[in-house]
């Protein structure tokens, strides 16, 4: 099942389990990422709290936590290589895994068409 | 891409949306922050070839003394600078500042003597109150005009003197700091050999009528690329120029800045004309004695940016307070995060450790000279 939020994340989730990553629209309008922050496993946010940061050349952007849930694994390959994000930020680029607290709260994010038709 | 009807247009705005620049406000003017390149290879690009920069938003300012003898602007300046006008050369320009009572920095500004007048080069944010000081100080002597009908670029890198060679022959002649008229594909042009990014360059005075087809004409070269405010501001935080507004400013004085450089023997304690600038108590005080902080270089050691307005400590736990970052971001060419900021006294030594507040957290930063790059100028 793959969703988004407003805030210009996408979620792809598996048995509970959402892996989490920002928008080629939102790459594309942070510009080219020189710095990602992820938070440590094992950690717990709910939604909307910041639960990392990537920085531009001229600024620093929070990127939230889309449900209630647990980080159970981080992507450290864009800590390594910031740039990944902008080639490949709904790949390779994804950020973190969330086990969801409560799965069903995933019906309310918005569908792929319906958050084209919100950037557009 | 929002319009704003109150935000004034360049001479240029329209071709910057030709080109696919992302457009921000910035002092009033609907500028470009970057093109479709992004800041990173536009930032590149300036460094190892050539960047065009519409910088007309800047305010360009004549200065004509009444009396028809440019001494009489020079001395008649100097009342608001504490810079030696009146021993500048024909053709040439220099850095200054303009002071206020407390020795605070009211603008930083480019000085040019044109023979028979002298040409200013302020900040877009604060030109209004520029022009106005300038009238009040100066209103017996001189008349001020800000000019409006012309348009301002800066062609910056190594390549850009062979850019710009092919247009004028005589451009090699120029040094750093030099100003000249030339004829630009037949258009009058005040060309200087100074910019705001550490490179080799030149900034050119155009009028509007032709400021479109002159940048045009320009940007057709292979070297050249525009570039927008996002990488002229990692240029100059590379270069260790100071951003008027975040490095300098009322609360700040010369000597804390570390721009005291600017200020040649002349005006200085024993100088032929010692003092006679607002806040000259102050400043050649701290000249004497040292001032409480200074502004110096910070070098973070990790690869997180540290940015204006982050706290600095001496300690790692974040209990004393030591001062704070005024301009910090990421430097394509130094290839990791560089910032600069005002250090308490007796912590102004190159390599001492001090540590920035970023998300709570207290990330080691070393003092560091300025500039990050070697900078390019030919002298």
């Amino acid at each position: 099942m793959l969703k988004f939020t407003e805030e210009h994340e996408w979620l792809k989730i598996e048995a509970g389990v959402a892996t989490v990553g920002i928008t080629e629209h939102a790459a594309g309008q942070l510009g080219d990422l020189v710095f990602v922050e992820l938070p440590e496993t094992g950690s717990t946010f709910s939604k909307g709290d910041s639960a990392a940061t990537v920085e531009s050349v001229k600024a620093a952007s929070d990127v939230y936590c889309p449900l209630d849930g647990e980080i159970v694994e981080v992507n450290q390959a864009i800590v390594d290589d910031p740039s990944l994000v902008n080639s490949d930020p709904q790949g390779a680029a994804w950020f973190f895994k969330l086990k969801l607290a409560n799965p069903s709260d995933a019906d309310a994010l918005l569908e792929e068409a319906a958050y084209k038709e919100l950037v557009a | 891409m929002e319009n704003n009807p109150h935000l004034k247009h360049t001479p240029l705005h329209a071709l910057h949306l030709s080109l696919g620049a992302r457009m921000v406000p910035f002092a009033g003017y609907d500028m470009p922050v970057q093109y479709p390149d992004g800041v990173m290879k536009e930032h590149q690009h300036t460094r190892v070839a050539a960047g065009l920069f519409d910088v007309s938003h800047m305010g360009q300012v004549i200065v004509r003394p009444k009396s028809g003898k440019i001494e009489d602007a020079a001395l008649a300046l100097e009342k608001l600078v504490p810079v030696d006008v009146l021993g500048l050369g024909e053709g040439r320009q220099r850095y200054a500042i303009f002071t206020n009572a407390e020795g605070g920095i009211l603008d930083d500004l480019m000085i040019a003597n044109r023979g028979d007048h002298l040409f200013l080069v302020v900040n877009a944010a604060c030109k209004d109150a520029d022009f106005e000081h300038l009238k009040k100080g100066l209103a017996d002597t001189c008349e001020v005009t800000m000019l409006d009908d012309r348009a301002l670029i800066a062609l910056q890198g190594p390549h850009a003197e062979a850019v710009l060679g092919e247009l004028w022959a005589d451009v090699s002649a120029m040094r750093f700091m030099d100003v000249a008229e030339a004829d630009l594909h037949d258009v009058a042009c005040i060309i200087s050999r100074s910019g705001y990014t550490g490179e080799d360059g030149f900034e050119i005075s155009i009028p509007v009528a032709s400021a479109v087809d002159v940048t045009q004409r320009l940007l057709e070269h292979p070297d050249v690329k525009p570039i927008g405010l996002g990488a002229r501001d990692s240029l100059r935080l590379e270069a260790g120029l100071c951003l008027y507004g975040n490095d300098i400013d009322t609360t700040t004085t010369p000597v804390e800045g570390a721009i005291e450089w600017a200020m040649q023997k002349a005006r200085r304690a024993g100088g032929a004309r010692e003092g006679g600038f607002p806040g000259a108590d102050r400043i050649l005080g701290q000249l004497a004695d040292g001032a409480s902080r200074r502004r110096v270089g910070l070098k973070p050691e990790g690869r997180a940016p540290v940015r204006g307005g982050a706290n600095l400590f001496a300690d790692a736990e974040g209990k004393t307070p030591v001062g704070q970052v005024t301009s910090g971001g990421f430097g394509p060419s130094v290839d990791g995060p560089v910032a600069m900021g005002y250090v308490d006294a007796g912590y102004t030594e190159n390599g001492t450790t001090l540590f920035a507040e970023v998300r709570g957290k207290y990330l080691p930063v070393a003092v560091a000279a300025l500039p990050f790059v070697k900078q390019t100028y030919k002298r």
